[in-house]
Formats: C-alpha cells, structure tokens, sequence
C-alpha cells in the first residue's frame, strides 16, 4: 500500500518532482559538508599562510614577516627551547609511560587498578594545573618540597626549583606520559603472549625476552606515543606560560603570545607558526619512515593463554616506581592544590586556623567575573560537542555508505586538524575570522568554532567507528519495507550507536573544558572560560583563588568522566585516546 | 630409558582437574601425538612439558632428571626444548634469517657457525631466498616454515608442537603435514605433537595418545589405534563405527539378529557377559548374496534402509531381518543397492573391537 502512495504523490509533483524522487537528499547535503570543513579548516590555514606574507597595512606581498620573525637571535633561541622541551618531555614520558604499561600488561605487580586509576587521573588533569600544583611543590624556598629539604637538612635554601627549564619538562611529562602509557599499554595487550613464549623456549630469560621480544614488537606504539607527547609538549601554551616566563625564557607558544600583546602582529606571528606545523607534519612523516617495512600488523596474535610474567620480590620495587610516577603527576600536586584551594594562606600550612571556604565562596558567588567564566566554559564546552559530532557523524555516514563519490576528502579534512597544533589554528582563526567582514573576535561563535575545529578529528574517529560497527543491513532492512534513509536513520541507526555516540561527546566536552592555547588567542572581555581565567588569576600570583578555580574545573570534570565511566563503561576514554 | 617420561601428571584449575594422572613415556626420537577434542587437556599437557605451567601433581623427567614437580619446576628457558605455537609467534620486528638465528645466538655460538646453521636450515625449509624478510611479507605457510626452522635449528631435546597447523588452510595443511614428519625424518628430534585433528595425528607420528576429559585413553600406534580401539571414546573419536552389544553365551556371542562364534574374534575366548564391539563400516562386506571371498564368515540377511553416495563410496545402513539393529556399511561406487533392497551382510569377526 505505501508504494503506490509514495508513487502517485511523485506525480503530483510534477517532472521536476519525478526526478527529485530518485535522487537522494543528501547530494545536496555533500556540497553543504564540504563547505563547512572549507570554513572550518582549510579557509583559517589558507589565511594563516597568506597573511605570514602580507603587509600589515597594505595586504602587499612581503617576506618582511618572515625576516622580522626569525631575524633575532631571543626568537630563533624559543624555538630551540621548544625542541628541547619537547624532546626532553619525550624520554621523560617514555621513561614514566613504557615500564608502567608493561608492568600492568605484562606482570604480576600488585594494585594495578590503583595504578591505573591514577594515569586516567593524571590524563584528565589540565597541564596548566598541574604547573600550579608543582608552583607550590618546589616554587624556589617557598615550595612544600624545599620546605621539606630545608626542614630536614637544615639548609638555607632549597634545591628545587620549578621556574626552569628541567622544571618545565617534568611538569609536561607528568601530565603527558599517558599518552605513551595508553599507546604502549594496548600495544602489549595485543601481542600474544606466545610471542614470548617462543624466546622463552629457545633459551632466553624474562629480561632478554622484553628486551629483545616483547618491547621491540611494539616499539610502533612507543614511537607513536613519544612523538605525541613531543606535540603536545611543543604546542602547549598554558604550562610554558606559567613557567618559562617567570623563568625568563621563550618558546614558541609564548613567544607567539608575545605577538599578541599590542600592538597586535598577526602577520609576523603566522610567519613564527609555520614551523610548529612544519615539525608537527615532518614527525608523523618521520614515524612512517621509521616503522618502514617491518609489518607490525602481525602483533595480532590469536590463540593461547595470557601468562603474566612473575617478578617475585621485584614486583615491590615495579609498584614503588609506579607509586612515584604517580605522586610525581597527580597525588603530590593535586594534594597541595586542594590544601591551597582551602587555604587563606597556602603557605601557612595544613592548620584548622588557615581552613576557609572563602576562596570557593568569593569565586561562586561574589565575583561575576568567575561565575560567568563557568558558565560560559559548559556552555561552549557543550555547544561544541554537539557541533563537532553532528558534523563527524554526517561526514562518517556518507563516507562510510558510500552514499557520495569523493567520500575519501572529507575523511581527510576531518582528520587534518590532528596535525595542527591549537595555537596555530588558532592564530589561523584569528587571521581569517577576526577582521571584517565577519568580524567574530571577542563572540562566543569564534570560541565555539575553533574549538569544533580543534576537537573535530576525535569525534570523527570516534562516529566512524561507531559507523563501522553497524552493518548498512539493518538499514536496508527498513528501506526494503518502504521507510526513507532518514527514517532508518531515526529508527535504527541512533538507538544503536546511542552509546557510542554518549562516549563520543564525553571524549570532545572534556577536553573543550580545559582548553587553553586555542582559546588564548580568541577571547573577548565577555567570553572569558576557566582556563583562560586561570591564567590571568596565575598572573596575578593569587593562588588561593587559582586553586579554588581549578578545584571547581576539576570535580566538575571528574563527575562528568564518572558518569561517562558509569553509563558508558570503564575505560572510554582510554579505549579510544588512541 | 625414555627420553621423557610423565609420571601421574596432574593439573587442577579450582576444583576442574585439566589433566588428570597421565603417565606417559617417549622415546627417544620418537614422535608422539596428544589428539583429542577441545578441553581434553592435551594443551596444558604440553605446556607442562615445556615448562609455562607448573604440575599440581605428578613429575616430569627428562633423560632420568626431574624437570617439573609440584615442589619446583625449572623453567622453560633452562630446558632445551624448543616449540611451534598455534599462532606461529615468529617475531614481526626481525628478519627470517634473525628469527632463526635467535636461539643459536642466545647459545653464544660464533657468528660464523651461526650464518651457517641458519643458512643450512633455511635451505631445508626451502626459504633461503626469503632470509631478509620480514614475517609481515610472507604467507601463512611460510610463516610456518620458520618457526619450524627456528624451532629445529638448535637442535632442541625435546620438540613441541601446539596445534601448529589449524591457522592454515586445508591444502596448506596437508602439505605442511608432510613437511613436519620430513623435518622429523631427517633429524630424528623426539617430538611431542598436540592436534585435535586426527588425520594429522596419523600421518605424522609413530604413536599417538588419545586424550579425553584429562586422561589418557589409549596410546598406541595409528594403525592398532584404528583398528583395535580400547575404549568407545577412542573407537568415535578415530574414524566412524558401530557400537553394537553382544552378550557371551557358551562358544558364541549373540547379538541383536545374529551370532558369532567366539573362537573367530581376537580375544574373544577371554570375554564374559555383556561386551560393546566396535565395528568400522569398512569392515563388513554388503553382497546380493553369498559370496565367495567371505566364505567362512557370519552372513546376516539386511535391508537398506538409507543411502548416500559420498563419489569415493557409497554410505549404507542396513538393518538385520531380526532385531531393531542398525549398521552403517560403506561399498564401493559400483555396487549400487536401492532403499528396501534385501541384501546380505559379511562380517569379518577379526575387525570386531571389543571396547571397555
């Protein structure tokens, strides 16, 4: 019965109706996505490259941009400074992230699960908090821990001190060495345990069987986890802002922050935000060409029993190390970030007298300032996951159905923002968007914008592999009985993915949250979020306040991850950091 | 002495005893086969051999010393032995030639020995000209072929063999069959082979154990095995049969519809009461009537019930004039017999397996 309806209500509509029936809506929808990946990705880049030779003034073409940028020595100097710090970020993730992937995946070592819980801690914990955090832990003198030496040894003075460049790389590494945990973790928990079987029999112990078998068969996923970890580490505004410059001592990012202050250079700092770019391209390029041939798909193994292997007394010294690696990037910082969140001196100490509820008192509800900045880092935080989702979703269905030719560049425009470091995008964003005619500077739609940009590959892997899991059969199930594509979509697609799809917006309004380096550049007076807020709060040296602020972003976070956790299973957002 | 012998071995997982009391001796160069179905044990058997599980019971001896005890057990890297897992686990991150070479160099053989050796060996498997590459490159069966070569090139004590066909292909495995007892021809390595395939386990050793529920129901070579099975699980699970019930009754045994006369069965003089036969379908003779080659022989007057023509043979069963029997009866292609066709039926008392 509902064909012939469908039929004659085609005629009705005439020749131009007949052919409309054949064609599916979603032609039109292709041209509509590429238009918004264009606005989104491309036009920003095209402008960023574009305006690095232009005059200010005049629009003319000039290599003026590119002299002025890397023609003094401090500028040329950031940029070593960023490779040390990512360099140096790298090794010490490494050095953090492969012993406790392979301690959890590979041994009997005991409290794995607390282990585990605190990497997923020190993963969801914004950099710039746990700069402050290391502020107070080895500050020179007034730090807990120089307070802690110079208590015990009776020295004048104290021995650590943050405000450096080792200061700066440590308190990266604790926060990025997640990252190679995650990669080298599910590495190891792929390879089949008969690969070590196989050096065991021939003759080889547990040490030279690791050695030589199990790390060198996931020495991809070490590579990949390091050459993260040295992106991020060069990309990151907020840590390198809080330490290298009461240190005295630019990268990239803050030396492009520099530019920033009035008067504004766009020009130049597009010129100084290419390499950042050019690094970031040259790694994935590099880690290709490092695997080369060796096909590492075969880690794949199937069949046989896991066997742990038994580290008898040594599983106490593996736990220790773990135990400090996790003191190291969360149990120490977020422990005196919550002491001076509560404090009306931090420095005064853990007393009853020095307790206050002032600082969350004065944030919550005396400062609109601070009120607004919550407010507003939800609202775009959730804005944003809707719009990075509802475009990755649509661009994953017609990719992943075929529905249109040329499927292929809309994956790829979905996953370039991947290579570009926030700062940049954001530079980008604010040379293409900021001037009339659209004049976006200071909106929230700016903020919203680069943001979805920014998070857009995340969501894109995730619909797609959401998308993936769903036979097209289930569709053309309800197509065959007379039901249109959309209506299958409604009916059957959402309620299967629906979980998915929950994990999905959790993985993109997390980090939204916290972020900063892309943000920085875009505020306006009105539009200020937590992290930005944060940072001014820092400049301001009130770190009471500060840590009140970052309490609040944090429990909020961790409730938002703990409802995840519980809705969506444990692990999401482990599973899927890839 | 035997090469290695498992003495009451045992394993229990919880209150499931995986393997259970299995006493087992090989000689050396011998090759012997755990087959049985999934979950018989034969696996965990294995790897107590080699030394990945410890026994909850029972010993393990190698040349008269005691390798694995409940009380310690030395392990795998100390044993000599060498294996080839079901997933072949050649190692993606180094060359054909450096998987080969990794035990001898683990031996801290001279580089020169080991080029040697490890081009010697290539050569038997007949991948020398593949040396440099990675495992990624190759085919599943030439996968194989190294960790065939790398199991056998340190010239191991002991060769273990889990599953090690059942990721190939049916063609693949047939030939790989082959190449393992060439391989075992040519160096006589006392091996220990576990498949729950028992095709495999018959062309490759010189005796295989059947396994069932963590016993060991009969070890015996593939040729008794067949045709003198022990036990009913032995009998189905080698090949196909009939079980039919006989009950003891002065010189012969009766059955449902017929009689043999127990002098014509082997052993058959030292049976008493009621006694279970194995009978292969092979092993009986359908006839439009008396025939002269089975002369001598118990002749039952059948009916064809059922048919089926598999191109190598034809599948019958047949049912006795007398009685509810059934029997399944395979002839060649040419001797065609319609459903409800009478025929008589010879049965070869020598090829009667009396069964526990």
């Amino acid at each position: 019965m509902t064909i012939p309806t469908t039929i004659a209500q085609t005629a009705k509509r005439g020749a131009f109706g007949r052919r409309i029936a054949f064609l599916e809506p979603s032609m039109a929808l292709w041209l509509v996505l590429v238009a918004v990946l264009v606005f989104l990705i491309a036009s920003p880049m095209v402008r960023l490259v574009i305006s690095s030779f232009q005059e200010p003034e005049t629009g003319r073409f000039t290599l003026a941009n590119y002299l002025e940028a890397y023609g003094s020595v401090r500028h040329l100097r950031a940029v070593l400074n960023s490779l040390e710090l990512g360099l140096g970020v790298a090794l010490l993730a490494g050095l953090f992230g492969v012993p406790i992937a392979w301690a959890i995946s590979r041994t009997d070592m005991p409290a794995k699960g607390f282990v585990r819980l605190m990497v997923f801690g020190a993963f969801i914990t914004p950099p710039y908090l746990g700069a402050i955090g290391w502020i107070l832990l080895a500050g020179p003198n007034a730090g807990w821990l120089n307070k802690l030496w110079m208590a015990t040894t009776g020295a004048g003075h104290g021995i650590f001190n943050v405000y450096s460049m080792a200061g700066l790389i440590l308190v990266v590494a604790v926060t990025s060495f997640p990252y190679v945990f995650i990669f080298v973790n599910s590495a190891l928990d792929l390879v089949s345990s008969e690969m070590e079987d196989a050096a065991n029999i021939l003759g080889a112990g547990t040490l030279k069987t690791t050695l030589r078998v199990t790390l060198p068969v996931v020495v991809p996923a070490i590579v990949g986890g390091l050459i993260v970890s040295f992106l991020e580490a060069i990309a990151l505004f907020g840590a390198p802002a809080l330490i290298a410059l009461p240190a005295r001592f630019h990268v990239v990012s803050t030396q492009l922050w520099e530019f920033f202050e009035s008067p504004v250079r766009v020009e130049e700092a597009a010129a100084f935000a290419l390499p950042l770019l050019l690094i970031t391209v040259l790694m994935f390029w590099l880690q290709r060409a490092i695997l080369g041939r060796r096909g590492y798909a075969a880690v794949t193994g199937k069949g046989g029993e896991r066997r742990m292997i038994r580290l008898g007394a040594w599983r106490w010294v593996m736990l220790g190390y773990a135990l400090f690696v996790c003191a190291l990037s969360v149990l120490l910082p977020m422990t005196v970030l919550l002491q001076a969140a509560f404090a009306k001196a931090w420095g005064r100490g853990l007393s009853l007298d020095n307790l206050t509820f002032a600082n969350f008192h004065y944030l919550l509800f005396e400062q609109s300032q601070s009120q607004q900045a919550i407010v507003n880092t939800f609202l775009y935080s959730g804005a944003t996951a809707f719009a990075a989702l509802g475009l990755a979703l649509a661009i994953a269905y017609v990719v992943n159905r075929r529905l249109l030719p040329f499927g292929g560049v809309l994956a790829f425009l979905c996953m370039a923002p991947f290579v570009i470091p926030g700062i940049v995008l954001a530079i980008g964003f604010y040379a293409a968007y900021a001037p009339p005619p659209l004049a976006l500077y200071g909106s929230a739609l700016i903020l919203i914008l680069a943001f979805t940009t920014r998070f857009l590959p995340i969501a894109y892997a995730s619909s797609a592999a959401a998308m993936r899991s769903i036979s097209p059969e289930m569709e053309e199930a309800v197509r065959i009985l007379g039901g249109g594509r959309l209506l299958a979509i409604r009916k059957v697609l959402a309620p299967l993915i629906k979980k998915s799809l929950a994990g999905a917006w959790l993985l993109v309004f997390i980090p939204a949250t916290r972020e900063l380096s892309a943000a920085i550049f875009l505020v306006g007076p009105n539009t200020r979020v937590i992290s930005v807020m944060l940072f001014d709060l820092s400049e301001e040296g009130n770190f009471e306040v500060l840590a009140a602020l970052g309490a609040i972003l944090l429990v909020i976070t961790v409730a938002i991850a703990a409802i995840g956790f519980r809705v969506i299973g444990r692990d999401f957002m482990l599973r899927s950091g890839q | 002495m035997s090469k290695l012998a498992l003495r009451g071995l045992t394993k229990r997982f919880g209150d499931v005893a995986a393997v259970d009391a299995v006493d087992l001796a090989i000689e050396p160069g011998e090759f012997v086969s755990l087959l049985g179905p999934s979950g018989c044990g034969k696996t965990t058997t294995l790897r107590m051999i080699a030394g990945f599980i410890d026994p909850t019971a029972g010993t393990i001896e190698m040349d008269g010393q005691v390798l694995s005890s409940p009380a310690r057990s030395l392990p795998p890297e100390r044993r000599g032995m060498s294996m080839i897992f079901q997933s072949y686990a050649v190692w993606p991150n180094m060359t054909v030639a450096e998987n080969v070479a990794f035990g001898l160099r683990l031996r801290r053989l001279p580089g020169e020995e080991v080029r040697r050796r490890v081009g010697e060996m290539l050569d038997v498997v007949q991948m020398r000209h593949l040396a440099e590459r990675y495992p990624a490159e190759l085919s599943g069966g030439q996968q194989q072929r190294v960790a065939l070569a790398r199991a056998i090139v340190i010239k191991p004590q002991v060769l273990l063999l889990d599953e090690p066909l059942s990721n190939l292909d049916a063609n693949l495995r047939e030939e790989m069959r082959f190449e393992i007892k060439r391989l075992h021809e040519e160096f006589r390595v006392t091996t220990v082979y576990v498949t729950h395939d028992q095709a495999e386990a018959m062309v490759t050793s010189d005796r295989i154990a059947v396994m069932n529920r963590g016993r060991i129901e009969q070890v015996d070579e593939p040729h008794a095995l067949y045709t003198r099975p022990r036990t009913r699980f032995v009998a189905g699970f080698i090949g196909r049969t009939n079980f039919i019930d006989g009950t003891c009754n002065g010189a012969a045994i009766e059955f449902d519809g017929f009689a043999v006369p127990r002098g014509l069965i082997a052993g058959g003089a030292g049976l008493a009461g009621r006694v279970t036969f194995s009978v292969r379908p092979q092993s009986m003779r359908l006839a439009r009537g008396e025939a002269a080659e089975t002369a001598g022989r118990p002749q039952v007057a059948v009916t064809v019930v059922e048919r089926a023509y598999l191109g190598e043979f034809w599948d019958y069963v047949v049912a006795p004039a007398a009685g509810a029997l059934r029997l399944r009866v395979t002839a060649p292609p040419l001797e065609v017999y319609a459903v409800g066709d009478a025929a008589v039926l010879a049965i070869d008392p020598a090829q009667m397996a009396p069964i526990a």
